[in-house]
């Protein structure tokens, strides 16, 4: 009995330990981050689609989220982590580091100039979005790779 | 004996001429009869632009990374890379000389659905006319007078660079031989007019099953496989399956298709990439309609 609580203890502990190493992993870092960045524009949208009300708070905090995240996110593509955990990472990340960077960094500047004049209805909202999204796909254009 | 050889020796020559001939008779350039292009009138010029932005014209006619205004320049200077090769895309602005601006409409829309250039060559079907093909006289004609007002370019695009034998254009016959059709890739039911449309955007202007169908080896299109995803032929990754069985969008409404085609968000908000990157940018410039009518045809494809 004890021999197997302490196997099953041992076993738990090690998935326990998989999770964290999995998680801790940049490329399962960085999709978080991006998935971070897909929810805040999901909240700005539902409000640019009319399908939520103008809620400048939320406005503020999605838009805080996209800024924040993507300051950081291009820290999460160190050498060695160019596959893996179905990373759509393109090796051209690597090739061209500081345009990827770049990229990134243009979102985020973006994000914050909205930011200092917050949109202060739907429609500006939606214009908002529009500004954002072109920076999403500019960068997903030349960095990210669709595996199916 | 010597006799025989004769015979026989010239019996194979006769062969291989009548062979020769009947190789070149049915797979010389065919264009229209010239009627097809008579009569059309004016062209409409807000449908040109329409079927310019349905057609992606500026995707691989327009310098790349282009913008805005930059986009309507088509002189080329793109390339597409290929398992065939190399190709660059010409410059088809009205450019009398580097351009297509001394064109006729019949060799503007002979090109456009027959594959037959203005000197009667047969063109790789890297430029789309496997798809243009089912595409109607009066939207050549539109398309033709609104690209006759976009500004000229003067940039000659290098010679297309293929190995051999893909360097062999007569052998582009029997490719149309064996590919070139202008019949309906699947069956939808075309009585409902929204997938009517559906169907003749995405089959013919569209080209979308030019990157989403995979290819044989000799480039045709898999025909048991329409839009069912297909190797990136620019390098890594896949472009996707978009049938309704794909795992990727197989899931989404077509009201999700068609925002996804207007916003580049697909439904978990992650964005558009890749070369349809710039296919959604087009697609953006259509009426909401044509978005809806081509997310109705998805929808309604036999799932792959």
């Amino acid at each position: 009995m004890k021999i197997r609580a302490f196997v099953l203890a041992a076993a738990l502990a090690g998935l326990g330990m998989t999770a964290v190493t999995a998680a801790d992993e940049p490329q399962a870092v960085r999709q978080q981050l991006m998935k971070k960045v897909g929810a805040a524009a999901g909240a700005l949208s539902g409000i640019a689609k009319g399908e939520k009300p103008y809620d400048a708070e939320i406005v503020k905090a999605s838009l805080s989220t996209i800024s924040e995240t993507v300051k950081v996110f291009p820290n999460h593509f160190p050498a060695g982590s160019e596959t893996g955990s179905e990373s759509e990472a393109s090796p051209k990340i690597w090739e061209n580091m500081d345009d990827f960077k770049a990229k990134a960094a243009k979102l985020g500047s973006d994000a914050q100039k909205i930011l200092a004049e917050l949109p202060a209805d739907q429609a500006g909202v939606g214009a908002a979005l529009g500004v954002l999204g072109k920076d999403c796909a500019s960068c997903h254009e030349s960095y990210r790779l669709k595996k199916e | 004996m010597g006799r025989r050889a004769t015979r026989l020796l010239s019996g194979l020559i006769l062969l291989a001429v009548v062979g020769a001939g009947a190789f070149w008779w049915l797979t010389k350039p065919a264009p229209w009869d010239a009627a097809h292009w008579e009569g059309l009138g004016e062209p409409d010029l807000a449908n040109g632009e329409r079927v310019f932005w349905a057609g992606g014209c500026a995707s691989c006619h327009a310098a790349p990374g282009a913008k805005d205004d930059a986009r309507l320049v088509l002189a080329g200077g793109r390339r597409l890379k290929s398992p065939f090769g190399t190709f660059y895309p010409p410059n088809i602005s009205p450019d009398e000389t580097a351009g297509i601006g001394g064109w006729t409409l019949a060799e503007f829309g002979n090109a456009m659905t027959r594959g037959v250039g203005k000197n009667g060559e047969h063109l790789y079907p890297s430029f789309p006319y496997g798809s243009y093909a089912r595409m109607n006289a009066k939207d050549i004609n539109d398309l033709y007078g609104y690209m006759r007002t976009l500004p000229k370019g003067a940039n000659v695009a290098p010679p297309h660079d293929l190995p051999f034998p893909y360097n062999i254009r007569l052998a582009l016959g029997a490719w149309k031989l064996l590919y070139l059709t202008d019949e309906p890739r699947v069956q939808v039911d075309t009585a409902e007019p929204k997938l009517a449309r559906g169907q003749y955007l995405v089959e013919g202007p569209g080209h979308c099953g030019e990157c989403h169908t995979p290819r044989d080896a000799l480039g045709g299109f898999e025909a048991d496989r329409w839009l069912a995803g297909a190797p990136n032929p620019e390098g890594e990754g896949r472009i996707p399956d978009i049938t309704p069985g794909s795992k990727s969008i197989g899931s989404w409404s077509a009201s999700d298709i068609a925002s996804y085609l207007e916003t580049g968000f697909t439904p978990e908000f992650d964005s558009v990439g890749g070369s349809m990157v710039e296919v959604q940018k087009n697609m953006a410039k259509l009426p909401a309609s044509e978005r809806e009518a081509i997310a109705a045809y998805l929808k309604a494809l036999p799932p792959l």
